[in-house]
């Protein structure tokens, strides 16, 4: 194993009076890696995801990040360490526009106008925007909001994408689009944690799956095999839901 | 498609340039035109510098200062203290007042955002910051007390910024406030004038995505501080004399955040509008009502009442909505 990980998760428990809301998760990621998070609602999986970018500070543990602990620094730190979110639900900067919403996130890199906007034009491309660039980011539909919100995270040039529940509310077309972005943002070298409800899409994009349940890790593998866990099945899929879900992966 | 550049970096065309050009010229010409509405046209520019110190803070970084009165109390009371007692020169005092404008507001907002303090607990903070310099100002002999500093008239002495004739604090308002509307213009187009917006549109989406949301917060209080404090400044040189009602009262506050939000919190001509807007209309309320103080104050409180509700972009919002439904309505 190589001694400098890309992303470690070390035994990190986050309580909220007294509840415990994650409690010792450890994980480790690989770099360009596609995990998947899965877990029932009120798992822990957003408390994790905030606990990572910084918006939460964990009671024990460490995150480590290319070799560097990451515990303590703000969301805007880590952000320029190279790990950035989307939210699940979306934030957009209402009343600028498409181009401006990205900007903000190519300032990340530099302070130049002409190189921020000229990267921003291109990354309005790349999600497919690039036609409602100058409309105010209040008028997007909520495909379009989710393709801004990762647009804005792409922008900042992370080397970890956390994705919370991009795909939820849209239609089986529009998540095989997403589908086919996540996997064109992980060509271009960028590792991505995807939190996800919807197992035939997890199960396809993801190279690993993690399964957390009442804030404990429970299964950590592929997801052929995550999915067959007696444990997983239990607590999360139901039973025949191998079955199922065996044709597509 | 092949996009249009410029689109982050605020250009203006030609035809904009020639009508800039076109109004300065007029605004030069005015004083031998319409002698007689000066002081008006002084007020408007000062408020609109302050209110443009305002618009910093709480138009573009979303942070709705209640109590700016204290930079503008700062501002006046500084240089002129400085003048009296040290008979130093305005113009130099004028950075002094800046720099101690700046100093507190940095303090004050290094207190609230801190502790990421918002909305109307910011506001209030503000508010609280300007009763006590209010309350300090009045029981304080040593800085004039409840009966204030009156700055002695040197007669005209333009090194220290006093002049006979209202045409040289004309031209000093109007360029002061020429330059208050270049600076958030060109600051639109830079990266912190973006983050301002991306602080006040949302806080956690912009610090996931790399803003440092207190330091721009921070950097918007100190250019509203100074710019405001530069206004209290040239004030108190304006009228020679200060008390801490006229300064610290929360009736200035009043009056600097109403211009920006009459004209559009968040755009760069908003305070101005708002205060050729206002400016007239407080003055004639003023002169109107003179036996009931305090009237002119209700009238406000109503004007206030109705942008809110039926105006809440400002006036620019709603030209802009109107300009928008005639496009429409040709196309």
């Amino acid at each position: 194993m190589e001694n400098r990980s890309f992303l470690e998760v070390q035994s990190v428990s986050k309580s909220f009076r007294g509840l415990k809301a994650i409690s010792e998760v450890a994980f480790r990621m690989a770099e360009k890696e596609i995990l998947g998070l899965i877990g029932p609602n009120g798992a822990g999986k957003t408390t994790l995801f905030n606990l990572i970018t910084g918006f939460l500070q964990p009671d024990e543990g460490r995150i480590n990040f290319l070799g560097q602990n990451i515990v303590g620094l703000a969301p805007h730190g880590i952000c320029k360490l190279g790990i950035t979110r989307t939210f699940q639900i979306v934030k957009p900067f209402s009343h600028l526009s498409t181009l401006e919403n990205v900007a903000v996130g190519c300032y990340n890199r530099t302070a130049a106008v002409e190189e921020v906007e000229e990267k921003a034009w291109e990354i309005l491309r790349f999600v497919g925007l690039e036609n409602k660039a100058l409309q105010p980011a209040s008028s997007l539909t909520t495909p379009d909001r989710k393709r801004l919100e990762m647009a804005r995270a792409l922008g900042t040039r992370p080397r970890l994408l956390l994705l919370d529940e991009v795909m939820a509310g849209l239609n089986p077309k529009e998540q095989g689009d997403i589908v086919a972005l996540v996997h064109r943002i992980r060509e271009a070298g960028t590792a991505i944690l995807v939190i996800e409800h919807h197992m035939r899409v997890i199960m396809g994009v993801s190279d690993r799956i993690v399964v957390i349940n009442h804030g404990v890790c429970i299964a950590d593998g592929e997801p052929r095999r995550v999915c067959e866990d007696p444990g997983v099945i239990e607590a999360y899929l139901g039973k025949g839901a191998f079955a199922c879900l065996g044709s597509t992966t | 498609m092949a996009e249009p550049r410029g689109h982050l970096k605020r250009k203006l065309g030609l035809s904009t340039w020639i009508a800039v050009v076109c109004v300065l010229a007029a605004l030069h010409a005015l004083p031998w035109v319409f002698p007689s509405i000066l002081h008006i046209m002084i007020m408007i520019f000062l408020f609109s510098l302050m209110g443009q110190g305002w618009n910093v803070l709480g138009g573009y970084a979303g942070q709705f200062s209640f109590g700016h009165s204290l930079f503008f109390g700062v501002g006046a009371y500084v240089s002129s203290l400085l003048f009296v007692r040290l008979g130093l020169t305005p113009w130099i005092g004028i950075f002094v007042s800046c720099g101690a404008g700046i100093l507190l507001g940095l303090f004050v907002g290094f207190l609230s955002f801190r502790y990421g303090l918002k909305g109307p607990f910011f506001a209030l903070i503000m508010l609280a910051f300007a009763e006590i310099f209010h309350m300090t100002a009045t029981g304080w002999s040593a800085v004039g007390g409840a009966l204030g500093v009156l700055i002695p008239l040197k007669g005209n002495a333009p090194g220290l910024m006093q002049f006979l004739r209202k045409e040289p604090f004309y031209f000093l308002t109007l360029w002061m406030m020429v330059g208050s509307l270049y600076l958030v213009w060109r600051l639109e187009s830079t990266r912190l004038g973006l983050y301002f917006l991306a602080t006040r549109e949302d806080h956690d989406a912009a610090e996931a995505l790399g803003v440092n949301t207190f330091r721009a917060q921070m950097a918007a209080m100190a250019i509203s501080a100074g710019l405001t404090s530069i206004g209290g400044t040239i004030y108190a040189q304006y009228l020679l004399y200060i008390d801490p009602d006229s300064t610290f009262g929360v009736v200035n506050s009043v009056e600097i955040m109403l211009r920006p939000i009459i004209g559009g919190p968040g755009t760069i001509l908003g305070p101005l509008l708002g205060s050729v807007v206002l400016t007239p209309l407080s003055e004639i309320t003023r002169l109107a009502f003179q036996s009931y103080s305090g009237v002119y104050l209700m009238i406000y409180g109503l004007i206030l009442v109705a942008v809110i509700m039926f105006l809440p972009d400002g006036l620019i919002g709603f030209a802009r909505r109107v300009v928008k439904k005639f496009q429409k309505g040709a196309a």
